[in-house]
């Protein structure tokens, strides 16, 4: 038989709309020729299926393979990495539908169409992501139903409703196995070096231009719910990457040094709070100011940045305590300090001569501080996002000439002058203020919150915070950065809106996405133990998991088993039907039995013919029957007789 | 290809072997179940079929790449395929309980045909079933669905190469409706039967001589002339010669004999009569084809088999007669 036959037309569209959908989030994604060679074998199987022509021979079709191999090496340089595995899958699949020849082989590719479907969640695994897997899942079930219709396809509407029926019933079982299976902390093995895509974010460098870039992305950076939300909570400095080295421009981090104990003065009670950290591709985790104790798997750094062991490739929950007022670092080694006032020869020259100016009239470090501050606040410096571009000479140039700048222009030079001045001074960056959602109460910053202060060392006070920021704009400070640059500096547009509708849309949605995270993204081996831990269960091992897994899906197979059977089941008869029946199987036995198309009348007369000894209670049978089944008024105690008389006659 | 035969595509798989065996040592073969089978859930037994061990394999696989890539939605589409899976092991079990089997008629077939047995499946539920398939062991399988609360008659055609009662034993009703991960199946054996006559001779055998014995002979011509009485009615009579006056006045139903007929052609068709040379079988089948050529001719006739003999007679019920007596012939009856 011509193996075109496979499938009938309408079949074959099903299941080749099926593959297209999985395959069609992939798109954007892969290489150019992979989409063409797709779309390309799909309508080309399309047209065989329709034209019911021939199905290429093993030959043309090893070569396609060959060269969507070819094609994968090229692009990839390997066939092994995650996303060569994925576009030589997705050719791989498209090419099977050719190679459809037995039931066998469809079979394959709806299999194969459910495994696509999951490699999209590498991309993205938003709430929109999720529902537009149910509408593709619910096709491709649907399209295997339709292979096992032994009617021809026709009632469309019947195949899509067991479809949907099968998925509805298995959400009860996803969900107990989504909550309850043991989870377990991947990777399982070496995850293969992912391609970083530029993501945007903190780095390890800062020139001027850095966070003024940051400050037009609408992106969060990380949620935070506090255990009580403190009053000043725009006011909280969350820290970041720590910078040491000034090359004239670019402040980058030092190594990181590990600090495995660290004294401080607490001079408020400390908060706690959880933070939920998009991915950044780097190390670093941000916590408010002084942390006083460390999530896992983290370290702090001398200069109080806690560093993740691995880089953060996924959101990231953790939970934290900071202290916000403190004195700490007093006994900083000396090198340390020598390395807070390192400044390359021959740049910011009369920077360093206004220092060192400030510094021979000033009595000590405090005056001096003062005086900088001082120097920002009079001297019709501007705060905006559209700082002039600076050239040789940075901090001079915007210092004494361009007056203009974003917090890393005033960091940058406040340090400057800090350290001609002989003041151990160091860059913080990390982010400033944020919003709260009224829907859920989380804290969400962005990264247009991101911000550059700095930290000063001052003797029997240690490293203490300055930001010279606000000493030009304390509206950046006190209320954020909208309320402090100018109205006609670019911002995102969402967030300039004054409109009330779409900022309570906006929260709204931002709160169902931050549910999401934390609920179902975020349902991770330690999240799954709280969870289950605040059901009162205490330490629940993976024993009483798959326990109650199964226990749980038992019941609920047995529910919807039981509720089956009674659909399935010829309908249960109504008690007066059943004694009767009970009645007529009775005098079966005893070689009477009743004729199709006897009444209860008829019957009781060939029955009192047959025993005229039991005529009386054979009578009375009849009569209460008749009663309860025909009659118009029957009393509640007449099936319980009737009931009664059959036993008697037992 | 038709592309729905999901149960007859499991059933042609490896795992036949496996559940004949199962089945078998399940269900030893019974004797076979008077009255309606009503396939009661203890009687349905459920497998995965090679389609599911390929979906659970494929679960698997996804299940190891969510944890290693830290999928949630991972694990979510993985549970929601793994719930789709155990959900439609029950479908496909509903599918098949309780539902009712009887046997239906059958016509006797020659052999060498296939046998033609009519099964009937009765819905007493509310839901439909759909894609069933009945198959004997040497059967194609028969596939069918059945409505909520009515019923489907089933035609399974069963190769019958043999002459004699065509048991074909117990059959299994399956489906792997509604994913086709599973399969449900019930072994039945319902009483039916098939008689199956020899297989006509083919090829030029004439009829044997008319034989004159009766002494009219074959001058008396063939018309059906002369009444010659009536006798009682006989299934397969000609409506034409029952004696519709007698119906008509309230008596039971008769056909007119003629003499014509009883004395055109009277021709016994004896076993003695075919060469030994032949073996059993093959007289058998020449003796069956006599039989349908006489009966074809209008001839009145008779069979002498060793042991058994059918008078002289004509009409429809005549031949079944003869043609019973040729299937059901045993060789040691002599």
């Amino acid at each position: 038989m011509p193996a075109t036959d496979t499938l009938d037309p309408r079949r074959l569209a099903a299941l080749i709309a099926s593959v297209a959908l999985v395959m069609a989030p992939h798109a954007a994604r892969v290489p150019l020729w992979t989409t063409l060679f797709c779309a390309l074998m799909l309508a080309a199987r399309f047209l065989i299926g329709w034209r019911r022509r021939p199905l290429p021979s093993k030959t043309v079709l090893i070569l396609l393979a060959a060269a969507a191999i070819a094609g994968v090496a090229l692009s990839y340089r390997t066939l092994f990495g995650r996303d060569s595995g994925v576009v030589l899958l997705l050719a791989l699949a498209s090419l099977k539908l050719l190679e459809m020849r037995r039931i066998r082989d469809v079979n394959v590719v709806i299999i194969l169409c459910y495994f696509l479907t999951i490699t999209n969640f590498f991309y993205t695994q938003t709430i929109p992501t999720a529902l537009y897997s149910i509408g593709v899942v619910w096709m491709i079930t649907a399209t295997l139903v339709s292979l096992q219709h032994a009617t021809p396809v026709g009632r469309l509407r019947s195949i899509a409703t067991t479809s949907g029926v099968l998925l509805l019933q298995a959400i009860p079982v996803m969900l107990l196995l989504f909550l309850l299976f043991p989870r377990v902390q991947g990777p399982l093995w070496g995850l293969p070096q992912i391609q970083h895509s530029a993501r945007t974010g903190l780095s390890d460098s800062m020139s001027p231009g850095t966070i003024t870039q940051l400050s037009l992305s609408d992106e969060i950076a990380f949620r935070v719910q506090f255990e009580s939300t403190p009053s000043n909570v725009q006011q909280l400095y969350w820290r970041g990457p720590v910078m040491w080295d000034f090359d004239g421009r670019t402040w980058r981090t030092s190594q990181p040094v590990r600090l495995s104990v660290w004294r401080y003065e607490s001079l408020a009670p400390p908060i706690n709070y959880t933070v939920t950290l998009e991915p950044h591709d780097d190390r670093w985790l941000f916590l408010i100011d002084l942390p006083a104790s460390l999530p896992p798997d983290s370290f702090l750094t001398r200069d109080y940045q806690v560093l993740s062991a691995r880089p953060i490739r996924e959101r990231r929950r953790y939970d934290a305590q900071s202290v916000i007022s403190y004195r700490v670092g007093e006994e900083t080694l000396r090198g340390e300090l020598q390395q807070a006032l390192v400044l390359p020869d021959g740049v910011a020259m009369r920077a360093r001569a206004l220092a060192r100016q400030w510094q021979a009239e000033s009595a000590d470090a405090q005056e001096v501080i003062q005086r900088a501050l001082h120097h920002f606040g009079t001297q019709a410096f501007v705060y905006t996002l559209e700082p002039p571009p600076l050239e040789n000479d940075p901090v001079d140039q915007f210092l004494f000439e361009t007056r203009a700048g974003f917090c890393e222009h005033y960091a940058s030079s406040f340090a400057v002058l800090m350290r001609a001045a002989g003041i151990p001074t160091r860059i913080v960056t990390g982010y400033l203020g944020g919003e709260i959602n009224p829907v859920d109460g989380f804290l969400i910053v962005r990264q247009s919150e991101a911000h550059a202060w700095t930290e000063v060392w001052i003797d029997n006070q240690g490293w203490v915070r300055v930001d010279p920021t606000a000493a030009v704009s304390p509206l950046r400070i006190q209320q954020g950065i909208t309320s402090a640059v100018p109205e006609t500096d670019p911002q995102p547009l969402i967030r300039r809106t004054r409109i009330e509708w779409i900022r309570q849309m906006r929260h709204a949605w931002d709160a169902v996405t931050n549910s999401w995270n934390q609920w179902v993204l975020g349902y991770t081996p330690e999240q799954q133990s709280r969870f289950l831990n605040s059901f009162g269960l205490p330490r629940i091992g993976w024993e009483e998991m798959v326990v109650s897994l199964i226990a749980g899906t038992g019941l609920v197979l047995l529910g919807f088993g039981l509720t089956m059977l009674m659909r399935a089941r010829r309908r249960q008869l109504d008690p007066v039907q059943r004694s009767w029946t009970r009645f007529v199987d009775l005098m079966a036995r005893r070689g009477l039995v009743r004729r199709p198309a006897e009444g209860p009348v008829d019957f009781t007369d060939r029955a009192i013919a047959r025993f005229p000894e039991l005529e009386q209670k054979l009578r009375t049978i009849a009569a209460l029957y008749i009663r309860l089944r025909y009659g118009e008024r029957s009393e509640a105690r007449d099936l319980e007789n009737l009931n009664l008389e059959i036993k008697k006659l037992a | 290809m038709n592309p729905d035969s999901g149960a007859a595509r499991d059933s042609r798989g490896l795992n036949r072997s496996l559940r004949d065996r199962i089945g078998e040592w399940i269900f030893p073969t019974k004797a076979p179940e008077r009255g309606p089978v009503i396939l009661s859930q203890r009687r349905v037994y459920i497998l995965p079929t090679r389609a599911g061990l390929l979906y659970a394999l494929t679960l698997v696989l996804m299940l190891i790449g969510s944890i290693n890539y830290n999928l949630s939605l991972g694990f979510g589409l993985t549970f929601l395929l793994a719930g789709t899976g155990i959900v439609s092991m029950l479908h496909t079990w509903r599918n098949l309980a309780h539902v009712e089997l009887r046997a239906g008629r059958t016509e006797p077939v020659f052999a060498g045909d296939r046998a033609r047995f009519h099964v009937l499946a009765v819905n007493p539920g509310r839901i439909a079933r759909l894609s069933l398939a009945i198959q004997f062991t040497e059967s194609d399988p028969e596939q069918f669905d059945v409505g909520p609360r009515s019923e489907t008659e089933v035609r399974i055609r069963v190769p019958a190469p043999r002459r004699g009662m065509l048991r074909p034993g117990r059959f299994r009703v399956g489906t792997t409706f509604p994913i086709g991960l599973f399969y449900a199946w019930a072994n039945v054996h319902l009483d039916l039967a098939c008689l199956v006559y020899p297989a006509p001779e083919s090829g030029n055998v004439p009829l044997p001589d008319v034989q004159a014995a009766s002494g009219r002979g074959a001058a008396t011509g063939r018309g059906d002339e002369d009444f010659a009485g009536l006798r009682d009615y006989h299934a397969g009579d000609s409506p034409r010669r029952i004696a519709w006056k007698s119906v008509a006045r309230g008596e039971a139903l008769v056909t007119k004999v003629f003499a014509g007929s009883v004395a055109a052609a009277e021709l016994w068709l004896d076993f003695a009569d075919t060469p030994p040379a032949l073996g059993i079988e093959q007289r058998l089948s020449r003796l069956t084809r006599w039989v349908l050529e006489a009966h074809q001719g209008g001839l009145r006739y008779g069979l002498r088999l060793p042991g058994r003999h059918i008078e002289l007679g004509v009409g429809e019920a005549h031949k079944t007669r003869c043609l019973e007596c040729l299937a059901l012939f045993q060789p040691g009856d002599s």
